[in-house]
């Protein structure tokens, strides 16, 4: 089973954190629409499985009209074979939903949301730059169950200076009570060429609280596995059977097509992305040749990445596939490898596999690193 | 070989010896002024960048004066205070030398104990004063200075500008006139003195000599006096701008020889070089040159130890005054402990190694050789802090004292005091060279310039002040043995012996610097100072909380995995002690306190 992503690269204003690829001017939103589509007609063999689910990521996908949804579900449909019960996903923004949206998604077959809350808090929303406040928030949720989409997932973000750990307590509850069945928490991260990045370095803000996100993230653990969450990698947490299909199949190591500028595709065996530059994107497009670069994965870098992305998930490693993908030598050397994490008590094996403890999954990339071969 | 002048240059770095010998070379058309490589005698890439002449080399050149054709051997000479036997070699090879001042400067500390060096062999000087068209040049201070140091006559001193050109001509006279010639007898059983060696990787040593008596002739069979091994003179000759074989060099010339001998230790500096079936007498003066200072070199990857075995072995090849033996360290593997001159032939060495071997290497704090007196009145010499015996073994430590020369502005006189009696310093005299030049002469412990001596007194006297010192002798101490633990496990690399009145403030800075350069880990680190089993500094680094990205999705795995790749080979170099790891340049640290 196979996935496509598509980027759908513009958003309404710059969130401080934020540090994919968008422009903020939508003039050219149907070109670049139009671009996508072509792109899934020139990379129609790209994939030989299955498309078992569909992701429209960004930027921000809701901003697209329904008529180029609606073209680019076409194009899709008319080019790879997509399974009758496929997840197909949109990410949308709390200010673009809408009742009359809501039904023409629906109507189009988008059977899952993804909807940026980040918070319910208006100081922490207006701290981070996003278009809403915590009314739209709140509303855009209720909007959307009523119209009829159950499968939703929110992303929220802790860490955040203007956070406190009751207000954390108070967002997370506040999903927990909407009866949201799939969540996306994130630390707030520092990257690089952002305005955080830079009003940090400017002294403008303080840095990351190291302990607060920790401790944000612990008691986030405690509340969603109380109610009835299971969490089911870093920073995703699902209902039973709820759990995101799509996100999955990258942490399961399976194909996927990206779409659109900066988008990533995945074979099995290399890694491509598109330029990450809107008109250099439409012009390559435009002559019919596809503008990536690539990167073709070494055994070892295939096995380090499925070290890395299964690690962070509640399956942990199976030494059972390592042996099986990659050789018994593998599968003991990271046993071996792990054997100081066991005793830090940051790692189990249970079941022929290698997990992460509670306090382990704080720490999972330097453990990660340390069991790479 | 009464055409014959054998002379060097005396000078302070940067007063424009090598400026000089070009125009030397120019004026007697050695060299022509297309072919000029600028600065021809200092041709070691390194020694260019330093500003110093590491090792000295000789050039011969043909000056015609009134119809006659002379001969001068300019032979040149290191530049650091590492290097002062070997100058002691080259002037030993000399009957006169250029006193070379810098206009604007005036004399140096080191200046004047190579003239001094140079009196003692009675060479006969010329002082010049050089950059005279610089506008800040000062004429009769700089004269005064001169005439209060050697005693000669105003009119005696020549005005020179190796830049423009001005005066070269009236030095080439002087050397004409007021240098003697060479005396010494060719029938009588050869005695030439080896002040120098290079190592080419083609034709193996070459060694540089002055012939004192008799004669050596190419296809001679030699003998070196101090070590007794005999060679075949395989080819002789002089050195021009490259090198010139002759048939043979008779007594009061200079020359080279190549026998074949592949490693320099085989060639002593200050050795005599006679023939095997005549033999002559020792020159007097020769000495085996000892190491000051000691330190580990290790390879940053241990994997690595044998390529640097290779290195350190061909690097011997062409300095003879580096030494090293095995050495295992807990922490670093297997590497070197190693002998140097001083501090500045320790950095030239690691920097030999990276540049010319591809070497990164980790080189553990120095110390000098001290000597350790047990109970049972065995007398240990520990050129290591792992050879230091045992505390109730132990009776006493005696540690060697130098003998400093500074000279400065009397302006600073205050803080030159400050800083070397806090560097335990005993002031045995204070003089003034001129109105404007003080000299001060401490006894000191030889281990407390080793670290940051230098670069105080060059802080202190804003640069206004030149040093050298000379050992004298050993003197009992009180030395301890400080280590940093990690965890409760000792580090041995960062062992260091130490003066007990500094154990504590370096063991604070040392603790400081730590924790800034250990990465946190998944666990809380302790990092202790301690003697013996008492803890006399220590430090803190709170466990690693979080390391965890956010978000892995489709278009992040890709720079998340190289970016953990990486810190996965930071971790291969970084060296496990007890459960800590650390990284190389905590091992480098140490070299950089303040
Ligand atoms: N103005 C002036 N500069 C000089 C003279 N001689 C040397 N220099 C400069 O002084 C610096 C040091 O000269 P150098 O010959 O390398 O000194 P060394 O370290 O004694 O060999 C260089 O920048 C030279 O160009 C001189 O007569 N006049
Ligand atoms: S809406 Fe999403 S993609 Fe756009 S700037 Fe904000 S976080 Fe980034």
């Amino acid at each position: 089973m196979a996935g496509i992503y598509l980027h759908i690269p513009f958003c309404k204003k710059a969130c401080h954190y934020c540090n994919f690829h968008f422009s903020a001017s939508t003039r050219y939103i149907n070109e670049m629409a139009q671009a996508i589509g072509t792109e899934a007609a020139l990379r129609r063999r790209y994939l030989d499985e299955p498309v078992a689910t569909i992701y429209f990521g960004g930027g921000t996908p809701s901003l697209l009209s329904v008529t180029s949804l609606q073209m680019l579900l076409q194009k899709l449909r008319d080019n790879f074979t997509i399974t009758n019960d496929a997840e197909i996903t949109l990410e949308a923004n709390p200010d673009d939903i809408n009742v009359e949206r809501l039904h023409s998604w629906k109507m189009l077959g988008i059977n899952r949301l993804s909807i940026g809350i980040q918070s319910f808090n208006d100081a922490d929303l207006s701290w981070m730059n996003r278009a809403h406040n915590a009314y739209q928030a709140l509303q855009s949720i209720v909007l959307a169950q009523r119209a009829g989409f159950s499968n939703i997932t929110i992303d929220l973000i802790y860490g955040t200076p203007t956070l406190t750990n009751e207000q954390w307590r108070r967002n997370v509850q506040q999903a927990i009570d909407l009866n949201i069945p799939h969540l996306s928490c994130y630390a707030l991260t520092v990257e690089p060429n952002t305005a955080l990045h830079k009003m940090i370095e400017n002294k403008k803000m303080p840095d990351v609280d190291e302990e607060k996100q920790s401790q944000h993230f612990e008691l986030l653990v405690r509340w969603l596995k109380d109610a009835g969450y299971e969490h089911y990698e870093i920073s995703n947490f699902a209902k039973p059977g709820c759990e995101s299909r799509h996100n999955s199949s990258y942490w399961q190591g399976k194909p996927y097509l990206g779409l659109g500028p900066s988008a990533h595709s995945f074979n099995g065996t290399s890694r491509q992305w598109n330029v990450a530059n809107n008109a250099l994107y439409m012009q390559s497009i435009s002559r019919s040749t596809v503008p990536f670069e690539i990167e073709h994965l070494t055994p070892m870098q295939q096995l380090n990445e499925y070290i890395m992305t299964s690690l962070r998930t509640r399956q942990g490693i199976s030494l059972n596939h390592v042996s099986a993908q990659w050789s018994e030598v593998d599968s003991m050397a990271l046993i071996k490898g792990a054997k100081r994490y066991i005793m830090q008590g940051n790692v189990v094996f249970v079941n022929n596999h290698l997990q992460l403890t509670r306090s382990g999954k704080l720490l999972a990339d330097g453990i990660a690193a340390g069991l790479f071969r | 070989m009464k055409q014959i002048r054998n002379f060097c240059i005396i000078a302070h770095i940067d007063h424009g010896k090598s400026t000089l010998a070009d125009r030397l070379l120019e004026h007697t058309k050695t060299i022509g002024e297309r072919d000029m490589m600028n600065q021809v005698l200092d041709d070691m890439d390194l020694e260019r960048e330093k500003g110093i002449t590491i090792k000295s080399h000789a050039i011969q050149m043909q000056y015609l004066h009134n119809g006659t054709t002379y001969i001068f051997n300019l032979i040149d000479t290191p530049g650091h205070v590492d290097f002062s036997y070997e100058v002691s070699r080259a002037l030993a090879a000399c009957e006169g030398a250029l006193l070379l001042v810098d206009a604007t400067q005036g004399i140096q500390a080191q200046t004047i104990s190579n003239l001094y060096l140079a009196i003692d062999n009675d060479l006969e000087i010329i002082p010049i004063i050089n950059k005279i068209d610089m506008d800040g040049a000062k004429i009769p201070e700089v004269q005064d200075q001169i005439i209060d140091l050697i005693g000669c006559k105003e009119d005696e001193i020549l005005l020179a500008s190796g830049k423009t050109g001005i005066g070269i001509e009236a030095i080439l006279e002087a050397i004409v006139k007021r240098i003697p010639a060479p005396t010494g007898n060719t029938e009588a059983p050869l005695q030439a003195l080896m002040f120098d060696s290079v190592f080419n990787s083609f034709r193996g040593i070459i060694a540089y000599f002055r012939v004192f008596n008799g004669t050596l002739k190419k296809g001679d069979k030699i003998k070196f006096v101090a070590t007794g091994e005999e060679y075949f003179a395989d080819e002789v000759g002089v050195l021009k701008l490259g090198m010139q074989p002759v048939n043979e060099i008779s007594a009061g010339n200079v020359g080279y020889i190549i026998t074949g001998i592949k490693n320099a230790k085989e060639v002593k500096v200050g050795d005599t070089i006679t023939l095997a079936s005549n033999p002559g007498e020792m020159i007097k003066g020769f000495e085996e040159v000892k190491p000051m200072v000691f330190a580990g070199i290790f390879p940053v990857v241990t994997e690595d130890f044998e390529e640097l075995r290779d290195s350190m072995d061909k690097l011997q090849l062409n300095d003879a005054s580096l030494t090293y033996e095995l050495e295992t360290s807990q922490a670093l593997g297997f590497g070197f402990r190693c002998g140097f001159l001083g501090l500045l032939h320790m950095e030239i060495i690691q920097e030999r190694l990276e540049r010319e071997f591809n070497q990164t290497v980790i080189t553990t704090v120095p110390n000098v050789s001290f000597h350790a007196y047990t109970t049972r009145g065995e007398k240990i010499i520990v050129n290591n802090p792992a050879q230091m015996p045992e505390l109730t073994k132990l009776d006493r430590i005696e540690e060697p004292y130098i003998r400093a020369q500074i000279i400065s502005l009397p302006e600073y006189i205050g803080n030159i005091m400050t800083l070397c009696l806090g560097k335990r310093g005993i002031l045995l005299n204070q003089s003034y060279l001129t109105t404007t030049r003080v000299e001060l002469i401490f006894e000191m412990p030889l281990t407390e310039i080793v670290f940051d001596f230098y670069d105080k007194l060059k802080s202190q006297t804003r640069g206004y002040a030149s040093f050298d010192y000379t050992p004298i002798d050993y003197r009992e101490s009180d030395i301890v043995k400080m280590d940093i633990l990690l965890n409760s496990e000792k580090v041995d690399a960062l062992s260091a012996l130490i003066h007990r009145s500094r154990a504590q403030d370096f063991g604070r800075k040392l603790c400081e610097k730590l924790k800034e350069l250990l990465p946190r880990q998944q666990f809380q680190i302790a990092i202790q100072a301690a003697i013996g089993a008492k803890v006399i500094a220590r430090e803190n680094i709170s466990a690693m909380r979080k390391d965890v990205t956010a978000k892995c999705y489709g278009g992040d795995i890709s720079r998340k995995r190289k970016l953990l790749e990486k810190q996965k080979e930071g971790k291969k170099r970084m060296r496990q002690i007890g459960n800590v790891e650390v990284p190389q340049e905590a091992f480098l640290a140490v070299l950089k306190l303040d």
